[in-house]
């Protein structure tokens, strides 16, 4: 996989993750122009499309595309299946998870994303030992403060899944 | 609701965004932003040590604003300072923000390298696994220099933990990917590869990735892999759902694993039967579960089992070597083709496209060909609508090539304009490739062209001439179906220019028909002449020159229609040439000459179809299958392109249209025409004995210099012969009268002047002239009149050839003709105030110029001085340059004394541009600031010349780029500034005497000599 990148439905990018090095130029330029032909596509579409001479791989989740750009000799549907183990993953974690929680938590939707897949190669498909991985990490912190930012989110909820 | 902060909050940071997402403009989210920034920079420049957490915060913010597109600039150092602190969740933010944020200062590279070596060796497999990671997001190659030996010690340490032996693999990975050179195979690739081994799978899946991306370089190496994939493989597959527990997905066990294993057996060839058994059967069962009821109505899944059975298909296309699971493959695709999924139709035309290039699965593939016209019908996605006209490229050969081709026919009237141009060429392929019949293949693109002619490239309708010219059999039927289909009252413009070319080479064939006689022919074509554009009218007057040949009946007809004013005269060059040359052709050749020069066009050497090169230019090389080079019928036997350019005579000097075919091989063309000389080819014809334009007459340089500034007189003259010139020049046109006087007592035969126009300057010089009569008698003088228009600035002057006969012996003279820029200049009436704002707009470098020249001539300041202000006119031609210099002098001073110049544009300029310095007495530097203007102006456009100084300026530029003497440079400075007109601008008389034509300074010599300054003198 060449890079992954999760945009709104606004075209806001949420997250992105690139395991080819680029320059800042060359990632805004991408980012734009995929974003844009993403949104585009209409619902009943195919989820793959060709794209320069990558394979693009796209699904959306509520309000949140999720796109990853893979090689050509890459398999289609398991980069499907990549997105949603991600998408299960952050779900587990922040429990029904919602686009504000990968706005205000994006950090930790990095170090999923880190546990689940390194270089661009899924590293570990076991959905229990990603989020082992993470809390293991929680515990290990020292000064639990409890945010209660959601408070001022109100109703803006809306689960990606 | 749940709990919102999972690990530690950062209230901060929380607040932050909040504040941003409330912000209800960009402004005032830049502001907010800079706001914090400042904040930021403040506590981490303050005197106050910050304790781990508030670090962490602000790193935190500034990824986040990073995140949001803005540029960070600062914080690194901070950043890496969290790598080393002991809290895991300030090492983390520390290293996300590097891996984010990837700076390749070095300092601070040997920094981070520190950090994470000391994490590598801490033992601690949270702290390992953060470093790791962060090596492999990074991947630079400095960390490749640093880390590349360490890792695999990790990788294959026995007592490393699980989860760290998968990050250090496909940190490897990312390593090698980056930098091959610096990851050294050695002792750890064995161990490696047994990790296919281990019990845990996670581990299993993190080799296995590494291990295909090393295998592909270094199969040697890694060829164990095979059978430790295969049994890999095995077990998985005949696991039961439960077994894999975790690594189950969906009732699937293990897809991911089982992709990769898939995959990696594909850098491999078929593997020793033993192992080749059990591989067959692992494929053999996946092939059976697709046509088990799913155990799972969730989408999940089924791509999780098709995403394996996608991959198995792969490998048993890529083994190519099992009929049995090649077939059984299709049938399954062939079941997809009609799911209704897109996903997994678009999947399936996409690999039937590689299935269809085996020989055991082709015909299998054929028998899907309905279903895939249908997709082609009825997809409401383009992109699945694009695979399935692959597909359909791909699964065609002789039996279906009439069904498929004609699909594609009706599919392209409706089909998405990206995706047109390539179905044409699928379409030019396919009917040539698999055309039993000729008459077949000419319909078909006929067709293309009335359907999608906009997109039929020019390697199209070039192979459809290249493809009749070469085949005798349907020649006949080509013509008789081009005439029919150019009766239809709009067709396309390449219509006409296949039509034209047909007609040209072959109307014989169907002139006997009386509804298709050789004036109708020609009605038809000239019907549509006047709707066409250049390069295809210019390939029509080529056919009309074809037809004179042809058809003598209709040669009236055709010379009338040269010598209409809207040929002979028309404003583009190379129609005009064309309908001159051929005029001259059809009224001077014999018949002979005729059926020579323009015989039919001689078949074109077979070579690789241009159309075949274009496609795979535009789809790169894979997706043009291999196939079609396997079972090639037969090699294509009419290929590639020669010279064609039959009677083109102005091939010579501009590449006409149907010239372009020979940009379409890489060979160079065979030489079955004449090749292109520098002289017209038509010369050839009227003279036996005539070889390429003769150099220029001795001589005719400086003559053309005296006519920089004047416009009649004697461009040339020997013994035979006299060329006089009379000329006028408004705004950008000009007429020049050419007299041509035979000085002896004999006539001149076959008296051909030939204007030649060098090729920069044919954009920019438009010449047009009638031919002279080919006889000169002894002692008369024939007139030859050239409008000329310029287009636009040019430096280069055109060329007068003449070519005659006297006395037996071939005479050849050539003279530049003097039309140069300056005949084009007008004077402008402008302010200064106007003229400066103009002239401050020049300041890019490429309008500047600056040159230094000694003068040629000795120079006494004091007395050229006088002479300057003093002297007499007739002193004029000698020591021209001092002259030139102390006019500029004088000028310069005229400008810098004169307090506001009322009228002293022209003076300004030059105090602008030249700055004089007189060395010694026997030298002189004039430093001339080239006008900045010069071209800017000159390319504005000439109607009007915007500047009074421009005409000043030009002499400069002769000057400067040396081009003449100095003697016509002076001469030029007295014509520029005399052409100002009275009371406008500058006479250099004048100015020289001190009097005042048209001078605004009041007084005479000696007012001017009083207010004279300084003389910028070093001497």
């Amino acid at each position: 996989m060449q890079f992954m990148l999760l945009f709104s439905r606004q075209g806001k990018l949420r997250l992105q993750k690139w395991y080819v090095p680029l320059s800042d130029k060359e990632k805004k330029k991408i980012t734009r122009e995929l974003v844009q032909t993403v949104l585009a596509r209409k619902p009943k579409m195919c989820s793959f499309l060709e794209w320069r001479d990558l394979k693009i791989v796209y699904k959306r989740y509520a309000s949140l595309y999720f796109c990853c750009a893979i090689e050509d000799q890459d398999n289609e549907l398991i980069t499907l299946e990549i997105i949603h183990r991600y998408v299960e993953l952050l779900d587990k974690y922040f429990g029904s998870v919602c686009e504000l929680d990968i706005i205000f938590n994006f950090e930790k939707a990095y170090f999923i994303l880190d546990e689940f897949l390194l270089g661009g190669e899924v590293q570990e498909t076991s959905k229990k030992n990603v989020l082992k991985a993470i809390e293991q990490a929680d515990l290990l912190q020292e000064n639990r403060i409890r945010i209660t930012a959601r408070v001022s989110m109100g109703g803006l909820r809306k689960n990606l899944y | 609701m749940p709990a919102v902060s999972k690990g530690d909050g950062m209230r901060g940071l929380a607040v932050f965004i909040s504040d941003i997402r409330n912000c209800k403009s960009k402004e005032a989210e830049i502001k907010r932003i800079n706001k914090e920034l400042a904040n930021i920079r403040s506590k981490f420049k303050g005197d106050k040590a910050l304790d781990g957490y508030s670090k962490k915060k602000y790193v935190c913010k500034l990824l986040f604003i990073f995140l949001l597109g803005h540029d960070i600039d600062f914080g690194h150092m901070e950043a890496v300072n969290l790598l080393s602190s002991n809290r895991y969740t300030e090492k983390q933010i520390g290293y996300l923000f590097i891996s984010v944020l990837v700076n390749s200062n070095s300092e601070l590279i040997r920094l981070i390298n520190n950090a994470i070596k000391n994490d590598l060796a801490s033992r601690n497999p949270t702290f390992m696994g953060l470093a790791l990671h962060c090596i492999a997001n990074v991947g630079s190659r400095e960390m490749a220099e640093a880390f590349a030996g360490e890792i695999p010690k990790i990788l294959v340490a026995g007592d490393t933990m699980d989860s760290v032996k998968q990050s250090a693999a496909l940190c490897l990975l990312r390593l090698y990917r980056a930098s091959p050179d610096l990851v050294p195979m050695g002792d750890w690739t064995s161990r490696v590869v047994h990790l296919l081994n281990d019990q845990h799978l996670g581990v299993v899946t993190a080799a296995t990735s590494l291990i295909t991306t090393l295998a592909q370089k270094n199969p040697e190496e890694f060829k164990t892999s095979v059978s430790l994939a295969v049994s890999r493989l095995s077990r998985i597959v005949t696991s039961a759902s439960t077994d894999l527990q975790d690594y189950t997905y969906y009732f699937v066990p293990a897809p991911w694993l089982s992709v990769k294993l898939l995959r990696l057996l594909q850098c491999y060839p078929p593997p020793d039967p033993a192992v080749r058994g059990r591989l067959t059967e692992c494929l053999e069962t996946i092939l059976n579960k697709a046509q088990e009821p799913p155990k799972s109505k969730k989408v999940q899944h089924s791509n999780a089992k098709n995403a394996v059975l996608f991959e198995a298909i792969s490998l048993i296309i890529h083994h190519d070597s099992e009929p049995n699971l090649l077939v059984r493959a299709c049938n399954q695709l062939g079941q997809f083709l009609q799911h209704r999924e897109t996903n997994l139709r678009y999947l399936a035309l996409e690999s039937m496209c590689t299935l269809a290039s085996s020989e055991f699965s082709h015909e299998a593939v054929k028998t899907h060909i309905d279903t895939v016209i249908n997709a082609l019908k009825t997809e409401r996605d383009v992109s699945v609508r694009q695979r399935a006209v692959d597909l359909l490229y791909a699964m065609c050969d002789r039996s279906n090539a009439q069904q498929i081709v004609a699909e594609m026919l009706s599919y392209l009237e409706t089909a998405d304009y990206s995706i047109r141009e390539e179905i044409v060429l699928k379409v030019a392929i396919l009917a040539e490739k698999y055309a039993v019949d000729y008459t077949w293949y000419v319909d078909t693109i006929l067709n293309l062209i009335r359907i999608a002619g906009d997109y039929v490239s020019e390697e199209v309708w070039y192979r459809v001439i290249q493809i009749v010219i070469n085949r005798d059999d349907v020649q006949g039927y080509a013509a008789k179906t081009v005439f029919e289909a150019l009766q239809a009252p709009a067709c396309h413009e390449n219509l006409v220019k296949v039509g034209g070319y047909i007609l040209g080479e072959f109307g014989n064939l169907i002139a006997g028909d009386p509804r298709s006689s050789p004036l109708i022919q020609f009605d038809l074509l000239h019907s549509k002449f006047h709707l066409c554009s250049v390069p295809t009218r210019a390939l029509l007057l080529s056919t009309y020159i074809k037809f004179v040949n042809l058809f003598p009946e209709v040669k009236t007809t055709i010379q009338d229609v040269l010598r209409s004013d809207s040929q002979l005269k028309n404003a583009d060059v190379e129609l005009q040439q064309r309908a001159v040359e051929y005029l001259r052709l059809s009224s001077v050749a014999s018949t002979d000459i005729l059926a020579t020069v323009l015989e039919e066009m001689p078949p074109f050497p077979e070579r690789e179809s241009s159309i075949l090169a274009k496609l795979k230019k535009k789809k790169g090389p894979s997706t043009v299958t291999d196939l079609e080079e396997a079972k090639r019928e037969r090699s294509v036997d009419v290929n590639g392109a020669p010279e064609p350019a039959p009677a083109s005579a102005s091939a010579a000097s501009t590449p006409s249209p149907s010239a372009d075919l020979l940009g379409l091989g890489a060979a160079p063309p065979a030489p079955t025409g004449p090749p292109p000389s520098a002289g017209g080819l038509l010369v050839d014809v009227f003279s036996d004995s005539a070889s390429a334009v003769a150099p220029l007459a001795p001589g005719s340089e400086d003559n053309f210099a005296r006519f920089v500034c004047k416009n009649n007189g004697v461009l040339f003259e020997n013994q035979l012969l006299q060329i006089g010139l009379k000329s006028e020049f408004r705004q950008n046109l000009g007429r020049m009268f050419i007299f041509y006087g035979n000085k002896t007592s004999t006539q001149f035969l076959n008296f051909t002047p030939t204007l030649i126009c060098a090729d920069d300057l044919q954009a920019n010089l438009n010449l047009q002239t009638k031919p002279v009569d080919p006889t000169v008698d002894g002692g008369a003088q024939v007139q030859q009149v050239v409008n000329i228009e310029c287009v636009s600035d040019f430096t280069e002057a055109p060329v007068l050839n003449i070519q005659f006969r006297y006395g037996g012996t071939f005479q050849n003279v050539s003279v530049k003709l003097p039309i140069t820029l300056n005949k084009f200049f007008q004077p402008t009436e402008m302010a200064s105030q106007d003229f400066f704002q103009r002239w401050k707009q020049l300041s890019n470098p490429q309008q500047e110029v600056q040159s230094i020249f000694k003068a040629k001539h000795p120079m006494d300041t004091e007395i050229t001085k006088a002479k300057l202000l003093l002297g007499r006119s007739s002193d004029l031609g000698q020591h021209s340059l001092k002259k030139l210099i102390l006019t500029l002098q004088t000028l310069w001073a005229l400008a810098s004394s004169t307090p506001k110049p009322p009228r002293l544009d022209a003076c300004c300029v030059w105090s602008r541009i030249c700055k004089l310095r007189c060395t010694g007495s026997r030298c002189a530097q004039a430093r001339t600031l080239f006008p900045r203007g010069y071209v800017t102006y000159c390319r504005s456009s000439f109607n009007p010349m915007q500047a009074v100084g421009l005409c000043v300026l030009f002499p400069c530029v002769s000057a400067t780029l040396g081009d003449h003497t100095a003697h016509s440079t002076m001469e030029h400075l007295s014509t520029c500034t005399s052409s100002l007109g009275p009371g406008r601008g500058w006479d250099t008389k004048g100015l020289l005497t001190g009097t005042t034509a048209g001078l605004p300074v009041q007084g005479g010599p000696g007012s001017m000599k009083s207010r004279q300054p300084v003389v910028q003198s070093t001497n």
